[in-house]
């Protein structure tokens, strides 16, 4: 009984702790979905100014950034929020990959080390977000376990979800592969690099933070 | 040569999650494919994901992995749901497979929610890189 009361009010004073702060909107994904590109295409278009360095060689993201109060208005709506670019999370870092794109040893080595230690801060940030944009290489098989990993992970925490199948302006671009392995959240897919279908993602995210 | 364990629910059934994690990344790092009767949590998983990156150094490059559920069917209603929820209530995390392989040994999992396809690497080119 004891603990069923303690559990109320712990609840209570987080919510209200929450509502007062800006919603905390997290990127998601495997390494190189394109998460940083949609962070520049938010920060451009709300903010006029880029989030971070983009690269196409993997764990360019290494540490969270956050860019604070950014405020979108569509049709009369208005949301602010606060946008957490995570590392892209993987089961395996090879410093031997970095080095066949031309990266000499040493370099290769601290960006390994460095990118491993972002996969750990992107998983213990998974509990503070309130909700969550899971960003996929649309060219990609979509049923990684890394990828079915976050979403469980986010379903257990009860964090509403919406998957962005991110690269649609590629020919190999397949949006209903990734709505086939993950039937019971939205998917919405657009060129963050372009800004393809930019508008029905910020409508998306309307419906997604209620 | 690649060598494969098999562990039984019943090895990690009465383990902490953490010691869960521990005897799976422990065999994985001596070089042997893992598979695993049942499933972790899906916290476990991503807690494996990161005490896997813990440990990462210039000869454990971390793993491949992949769970199996076949009682997570796309769209099922009906009958099969009722029943898929009683042997999911029975049997709870024992049901399925999963699979840990070192990245060293294994090259990638593919997978759906029915199959699991594992490819290793060349074995000559895993053996001349472990020389070095």
């Amino acid at each position: 009984m004891i603990s069923l009361i303690k559990d109320f009010f712990s609840k209570f004073l987080k919510d209200l702790f929450k509502k007062k702060k800006h919603l905390r909107m997290g990127l998601y994904g495997p390494p190189n979905g394109g998460k940083t590109t949609l962070a520049n295409r938010i920060c451009k278009d709300w903010l006029g100014e880029e989030m971070g360095a983009v690269s196409s060689i993997a764990h360019e993201t290494r540490e969270i950034q956050i860019k604070e109060q950014i405020n979108i208005k569509s049709k009369g709506k208005e949301l602010t929020f606060n946008l957490i670019d995570t590392p892209g999370i993987a089961t395996k870092i090879d410093y031997e990959e970095f080095m066949k794109v031309g990266m000499v040893e040493k370099k290769a080595k601290e960006r390994a080390k460095e990118a491993t230690k972002g996969v750990i801060d992107a998983i213990k940030w998974l509990d503070d977000m309130d909700i969550v944009i899971i960003v996929l290489d649309s060219t990609l098989d979509p049923y990684s376990q890394v990828n079915i990993t976050i979403i469980g992970n986010l379903q257990a925490r009860e964090i509403p979800v919406l998957i962005v199948a991110n690269k649609i302006d590629l020919k190999k671009a397949n949006i209903k592969r990734i709505e086939a392995a993950f039937p019971q959240y939205d998917v919405v897919g657009i060129s963050a690099k372009y800004g393809k279908n930019a508008d029905e993602f910020y409508e998306a995210l309307f419906v997604l933070a209620g | 040569m690649v060598t494969l364990s098999i562990v039984p629910y019943t090895e990690i059934e009465g383990l902490s999650s953490l010691g869960r994690i521990r005897k799976l990344l422990n065999i994985a790092k001596e070089d042997k494919i893992v598979l695993l009767q049942g499933r972790l949590r899906k916290e476990e998983e991503a807690e494996l994901i990161k005490v896997t990156m813990e440990e990462i150094n210039s000869e454990f490059k971390g793993i491949e992995l992949a769970v199996i559920n076949p009682l997570e069917t796309k769209g099922e209603a009906g009958i099969s749901k009722i029943r898929n929820d009683m042997i999911s209530m029975l049997l709870g995390d024992r049901h399925g497979l999963t699979v840990v392989g070192p990245a060293s040994i294994v090259k990638s999992i593919r997978k759906d929610p029915h199959k699991i396809e594992l490819l290793t690497k060349d074995s000559r080119q895993h053996h001349k890189k472990r020389k070095r």
